[in-house]
């Protein structure tokens, strides 16, 4: 896979009025291009999960201009954004977020079924290989709300990945784990890389997390103070 | 997998999550659904019943001659002087004959017109019937039998004998049920009659006849054409009535002035004679469809209810779901797909309990001596009420779903994953 831009950001900027007008995000531009690891760092409070929510789409609220394979992303439409995020970016979250109502295989397939593109049985076979990567394999059929933490967490990165997202998203996916499950899905989410040449885009406040992926931006009171390259 | 059959999965395995909520909502509009047509089946089996007990006897129009006063008095027409006016004191009714004139051919015209679904002529005379020293005063109709049963069911109002034996036995009457008892004759018997112009005859009792109304009954008799016109010693063509039943019940007054004016006589529709009656059904149709509303509508915002507390709760769900690209439109269908879903399940399972009801209804005995033709509670089974009931469901349980799957399909994903 050649090197390209995946994600650019120029220019953003965002507001809260909310309780007092603030400014959170001053003229954030960067560029992400494909198999990169890169992690986002910063103190409490300094912006970085509002940028990761204007990246990933699901925030139109903001000032400036955002890239996404090349495509513009701002002033697009909500369903048009859907589709996107559907297709293109994977998501995993400080808590799982998996749907209790739905078997852990269905939970991974679900985005597939939305986007469409394959059969059903072409989808849990998919979702299977994903679930075997990742060691969870005999799962499958569990119901999501039966599972531990680190599981789930791992259930939650098959569900990114199932559509084959040119990115993966994470907001401090590893926040809410022991160290011992830290440590399985760092090494997963390294191992992406490494092997797939996924390009990830993780938040995180965990320091020893941040140092061992490719790349560290570091962000203060809204700005990006250190661009790690 | 189709968008649809997605979305409706999601929507199953939304509604499978909170199973005793969803029940209960279905069974509200189940419940609704179900006395909503119970309700109208029943009251308009008894409208039905009550207003055939008039409408069913009575002719759409009726041509007659009218006693009343010259419209034109006499002085006016002779001093045709509209300038001066004209006092003419003790005005009187001029003599009418009581016979339709030129009956004969008016009845062959009737008949080939298309807008009349049928005639029956009739004739009536005031009689007595003599019980010891007591004269009974009573009408006796002369009818034409087999006409008055297809046109206006007269079998119904025969609980005893066969009406048609009026018109194969000659001299034979049907008595009213109350001068039957007052004469304290049964079928076979014979009654002697005396006619208003004092001749006397003896008839044969083939029928008892009960209207349901006690003063009608006890004043009222029937007899055939023949006979009648042989009290009145008058030939067959002598009319005096002549009832038309129309195809369309609506057209009977414009009708009954055409009539009025082609044949010269005086007509009557049914909407002048019985306009209360119409008054009333309406009314009752008023409030029982009134009162089925409101139960639908109160199933409605069960349905709200729940579906809003089932949006507080799956919050986290939805997010996911849009995070995950799955559009608000989406998660508004998926919304929709539960409450349509309860609303169409409820509404035909409360079609079918309805349809019990109804019937449970019917076996319920009901014996009144004013109704001879009737032994359980009437119910009326037109489908217009199961139709009406099902469309009504979908469309409150539709209506209670869009505003909490609109207000679904616009949460923020962001708000509720950061909220944590």
């Amino acid at each position: 896979m050649s090197t390209s831009i995946v994600l650019q950001a120029k220019g953003i900027n965002k507001f809260f009025s909310d309780p007092v007008p603030q400014q959170v995000l001053k003229d954030i531009h960067f560029t992400i291009t494909s198999g990169e690891f890169v992690s986002v760092v910063g103190k409490s409070g300094c912006g970085k999960s509002t940028l990761l929510y204007i990246l990933s789409t699901m925030d139109t609220d903001y000032t400036g201009e955002l890239f996404l394979d090349g495509e513009k992303m701002s002033n697009q439409s909500e369903s048009t954004l859907a589709a996107i995020r559907n297709k293109k970016i994977g998501f995993v979250f400080q808590f799982h977020y998996l749907l209790n109502e739905f078997t852990v295989l269905e939970n991974v397939s679900l985005p597939a079924y939305k986007l469409n593109a394959l059969p059903k049985e072409a989808i849990h076979d998919k979702a299977i290989q994903l679930l075997k990567k990742l060691g969870i394999e005999h799962l499958a059929l569990k119901r999501a709300n039966l599972l531990s933490g680190g599981e789930k967490q791992r259930v939650a990165i098959a569900r990114a990945m199932i559509n084959d997202p040119i990115i993966i998203m994470g907001d401090e996916p590893t926040g809410n784990l022991d160290k011992k499950n830290t440590a399985i899905v760092f090494d997963i989410f390294k191992e992406l890389t490494m092997e797939f040449q996924q390009t990830l885009l993780i938040v995180t406040h965990d320091d020893a997390f941040a140092r061992n992926t490719s790349r560290t931006i570091v962000m203060d009171d809204g700005k990006i103070v250190e661009s790690g390259l | 997998m189709s968008s649809f059959r997605l979305l409706f999965e999601v929507a199953l395995a939304l509604m499978q999550a909170r199973r005793k909520q969803t029940i209960v909502a279905g069974v509200g509009v189940l419940f609704s659904i179900a006395m909503f047509i119970t309700l109208l089946g029943f009251m308009n089996g008894l409208n039905m019943l009550l207003d055939g007990l008039i409408l069913n006897r009575t002719p759409h129009v009726r041509l007659y001659n009218e006693v009343k006063a010259r419209p034109k008095q006499v002085s006016e027409e002779y001093f045709n002087d509209t300038s001066k006016k004209y006092f003419v004191s003790s005005v009187r009714p001029f003599k009418v004959r009581k016979d339709i004139y030129n009956s004969a051919s008016i009845l062959k015209s009737l008949q080939q017109d298309i807008r009349v679904a049928g005639i029956a002529p009739r004739v009536s005379v005031q009689v007595f019937f003599t019980i010891g020293s007591i004269d009974l005063a009573a009408v006796v109709n002369g009818i034409d039998v087999p006409a008055e049963i297809k046109l206006f069911n007269f079998k119904d109002y025969v609980p005893e004998g066969n009406p048609i034996d009026a018109m194969n036995i000659p001299n034979s009457i049907i008595l009213g049920k109350g001068i039957a008892e007052k004469l304290m004759v049964q079928l076979g018997d014979m009654v002697p009659v005396t006619t208003s112009a004092g001749e006397r005859y003896t008839l044969k009792v083939v029928g008892i006849f009960q209207s349901g109304i006690a003063d009608y009954d006890k004043v009222t008799c029937f007899a055939s054409l023949a006979t009648t016109q042989k009290l009145l010693i008058q030939n067959s063509n002598y009319i005096s009535d002549i009832q038309i039943k129309l195809k369309d019940l609506t057209t009977a007054p414009l009708l009954a002035q055409e009539f009025a004016k082609k044949y010269q006589v005086d007509a009557e529709d049914i909407q002048t004679a019985n306009a209360q009656f119409e008054t009333g059904s309406d009314v009752r149709s008023i409030i029982s469809y009134a009162v089925g509303i409101t139960l639908l509508v109160v199933a409605g915002f069960g349905i709200y209810n729940i579906l809003n507390m089932m949006i507080y709760e799956k919050m986290d769900t939805i997010a996911i779901l849009k995070a995950t690209g799955f559009s608000g439109k989406d998660v508004q269908s998926i919304f929709i797909y539960i409450a349509l879903t309860i609303g169409i399940i409820g509404g035909v399972c409360g079609v079918l309990v309805g349809l019990l009801l109804s019937y449970g209804i019917d076996q319920i005995p009901f014996i009144t001596p004013a109704l001879p033709t009737v032994k359980t509670f009437p119910v009326d089974y037109n489908p217009k009420y199961y139709v009406t009931a099902t469309v009504f469901a979908i469309v409150t349980t539709y209506l209670a779903g869009y505003f909490p799957a609109k207000k679904a399909s616009v949460v923020d994903p962001v708000v509720i994953i950061r909220g944590k």
